[in-house]
């Protein structure tokens, strides 16, 4: 009897970015593999994000989405790999990057009000020695105005409920004035009306020809909200716009048996 | 005694408890406000290592001076040696969480008691040398002001001032690490290399100290006010700036009550007052106080007496509670013989429809906007537009409740 023929799990996770896809995507990535320890979080991982786009990366709990993020940042050391932001390297790049870590990555109890932590987003254009000005001030009150927080600037940060931690923290993005707006799981925990008004900013963000990439987990909505998703487990399952991408079969590829058929049956995927 | 005390804060109590005074002010100082960014990164502990860590620097300094011909006793000499034995300790702290599976706490534990063990084997040596016995080097461990000369004093009002620019210079980076590492990394900033700025704040302020507090106690002038200071302000800048405000003034309350009476160690006093200055903001600091805290609870206990009494009366259910029972008595809705007055129908009658109306609310809006702030207590005015109410008012339908004699 025949063996079983192999699948690939899917044809255009294999392919890797040429020169003109890098030089084009907003955020390209190239081989990244990041390592704790011995055991590779993310293994050479390949994409070619599309500027002025919404884009989800998806994968299982574990898959490294949140590490590949990070990866692109800096934020932790790469193993091997390179990052190009708009084809330029990332030291170059870092004024065109907003970052919105996830909430629970932070102390709530820091002694610091609303305003002080979108005021951080000025830190980079003050450097050492300006001071903050009036201006700065406006400018943060806006960023509040909004996610809707405006009536918080003056709140000690502990105060907030989770979904206030997340409007705070995508505001300190939003007073950046980026072109690149990477968010780790920016509707994690968060009550509806949060997520309601966290969509409506993204949406206002890619209106301006902004790019959004999100890490994400709530598979129901990705239709709705994304038009490009990454596809991930430690490797690079899929890639590619949401109505060709997001279909049962890279799914079942990405999440392996974690994913009940079910569950992918009552999905809007792209067939 | 209250005499001595006052001609020491005056600086009238002689030139040396003078420039103990000031020497030991503007230490607090620079020791309070450089130790509050590692307060806040929460490794406010490498300090202690970095402190001990300044034990054999001390003795081979002395060592060496002595070797080349020299006084062994130069302070600025035994400081420097000082300041390359605790870098080490720090780096090798830093190396150690780094490169190891190991934790901090236990790196920190580490290469304290070690290189306090060698800095001890060191000292012992300098004993038995010819010129060590009158070396002086133990004033080192606990500090030792009596012979403190104007030199000593400008070490530490150079050094301190040296350190406050770096602060001043570096508050930005240091409050980003600090608040959101994660954040200052995709930012640019390096972080690594903020934290060891951090940590060498505290050596310098560690190095310049020995003399009057000694490498045991310095810690507690690092730590203590930060912690303070976070007690009174909820904002990063102010709670540096408190921080160093009570440790200058720990600094210059405690060397004018140890010049105010013979031996009383300047070290150990600064380091009561510091901690006396804690208590006194631990128990009466607003919001973060213990005593705001016991206030705030007692209230709390109050609101839900109050609340759970209306619900009762509303109901006609009996209300056996005391406490239940004396909030509403003392708020006048209730008459020692228990029945509610006019007040307490109106209020109780407006608590019950309001728990309808809860009721209703969290039907219609499912999200956590809505039904998270309902918790028995919170009016529903001041979640609910009152156009909102009206809807729901119309939902629950005046006439079922007119029927119970409610509105």
């Amino acid at each position: 009897m025949a063996p079983p023929k192999l699948e690939l799990a899917a044809e255009d996770g294999a392919r890797a970015p040429s020169p003109e896809d890098i030089a084009n995507a907003s955020l390209a990535l190239s081989e990244i593999t990041v390592s704790y320890g011995e055991k590779p979080a993310v293994f050479s991982v390949d994409a070619a994000l599309p500027r002025e786009s919404m884009v989800a990366i998806i994968g299982p709990n574990g898959a490294g989405k949140s590490t590949l993020l990070k990866a692109a940042l800096g934020i932790v050391p790469r193993l091997s790999g390179s990052v190009r932001i708009f084809g330029q390297e990332l030291e170059r790049a870092r004024d065109r990057v907003a970052y919105v870590p996830q909430r629970a990555s932070v102390d709530w109890d820091f002694p610091t009000r609303v305003i002080d932590v979108v005021l951080m987003g000025f830190y980079r254009e003050l450097g050492l020695l300006r001071f903050l000005r009036k201006g700065h001030r406006e400018r943060a009150r806006a960023c509040l105005e909004r996610v809707g927080m405006a009536d918080f600037a003056e709140r000690q940060i502990g105060q907030l409920s989770g979904g206030q931690q997340q409007r705070v923290f995508l505001a300190r993005a939003l007073a950046q004035d980026a072109e690149l707006y990477l968010l780790d799981e920016p509707f994690a925990g968060v009550d509806a009306a949060t997520e309601k008004a966290i969509i409506d900013v993204l949406h206002t963000l890619k209106t301006a020809r902004k790019t959004v990439v999100c890490v994400h987990h709530d598979l129901a909505t990705v239709a709705d909200y994304f038009d490009h998703v990454l596809l991930i487990n430690v490797r690079k399952v899929a890639e590619g716009p949401t109505s060709t991408t997001f279909t049962a079969k890279n799914l079942q590829a990405t999440y392996g048996g974690r994913l009940a058929s079910t569950h992918i049956d009552q999905l809007k995927l792209s067939s | 005694m209250p005499d001595a005390i006052l001609s020491a804060l005056l600086l009238q109590a002689g030139y040396n408890a003078a420039l103990v005074a000031i020497g030991s002010a503007l230490l607090g100082i620079a020791a309070g406000a450089g130790g509050t960014f590692l307060f806040l990164r929460k490794r406010a502990l490498v300090s202690d290592a970095v402190a001990h860590a300044t034990l054999p620097g001390i003795g081979l300094a002395f060592i060496l001076m002595v070797a080349l011909g020299g006084d062994g006793r130069n302070l600025v000499g035994l400081l420097a040696g000082s300041a390359v034995s605790a870098a080490v300790g720090l780096l090798l702290v830093d190396w150690i969480v780094r490169h190891t599976r190991l934790a901090e706490d236990v790196a920190i534990g580490s290469v304290l008691s070690v290189f306090f063990g060698l800095g001890v084997v060191v000292l012992t040596v300098i004993q038995s040398m010819s010129s060590g016995r009158q070396a002086g080097l133990e004033g080192f461990l606990l500090g030792s002001t009596a012979g403190m000369l104007r030199q000593d004093a400008l070490v530490i009002a150079v050094g301190g001032a040296l350190a406050l620019a770096v602060l001043v210079l570096l508050r930005r980076p240091m409050t980003l690490v600090a608040f959101d590492p994660g954040y200052a990394a995709a930012r640019g900033v390096r972080v690594q290399a903020v934290d060891l700025a951090m940590m060498a704040l505290v050596l310098a302020v560690t190095v310049i100290g020995l003399k009057v507090v000694g490498l045991i106690l310095i810690v507690a002038m690092l730590i203590i006010p930060p912690v303070t200071a976070r007690l009174w302000s909820e904002r990063t800048d102010s709670v540096v700036l408190i921080a160093g405000a009570l440790g200058g003034l720990a600094g210059y309350l405690g060397a004018a009550v140890s010049a105010s009476a013979p031996n009383l160690p300047t070290g150990p006093i600064i380091v009561l007052v510091s901690f006396a200055l804690f208590c006194i903001s631990l128990l009466f600091a607003p919001s973060r106080g213990v005593l705001a805290a016991a206030i705030r609870h007692r209230r709390f206990q109050r609101r839900v007496h109050r609340r759970q009494g209306l619900l009762a009366l509303a109901r006609n259910e009996p209300i056996l509670d005391p406490l239940t029972l004396k909030v509403l008595r003392r708020d006048g809705l209730i008459r020692p013989d228990k029945v509610a007055t006019d007040a307490g129908r109106a209020r109780a009658a407006k608590a019950l429809r309001d728990e309808r109306r809860w009721d209703v609310a969290r039907q219609m809006h499912q999200d956590e906007g809505v039904s998270g702030g309902y918790d028995g207590l919170t009016a529903i005015e001041t979640v609910l537009t009152p156009d909102e109410i009206a809807a729901i008012d119309a939902r629950i339908g005046t006439p079922a409740l007119a029927d119970k004699g409610v509105v």
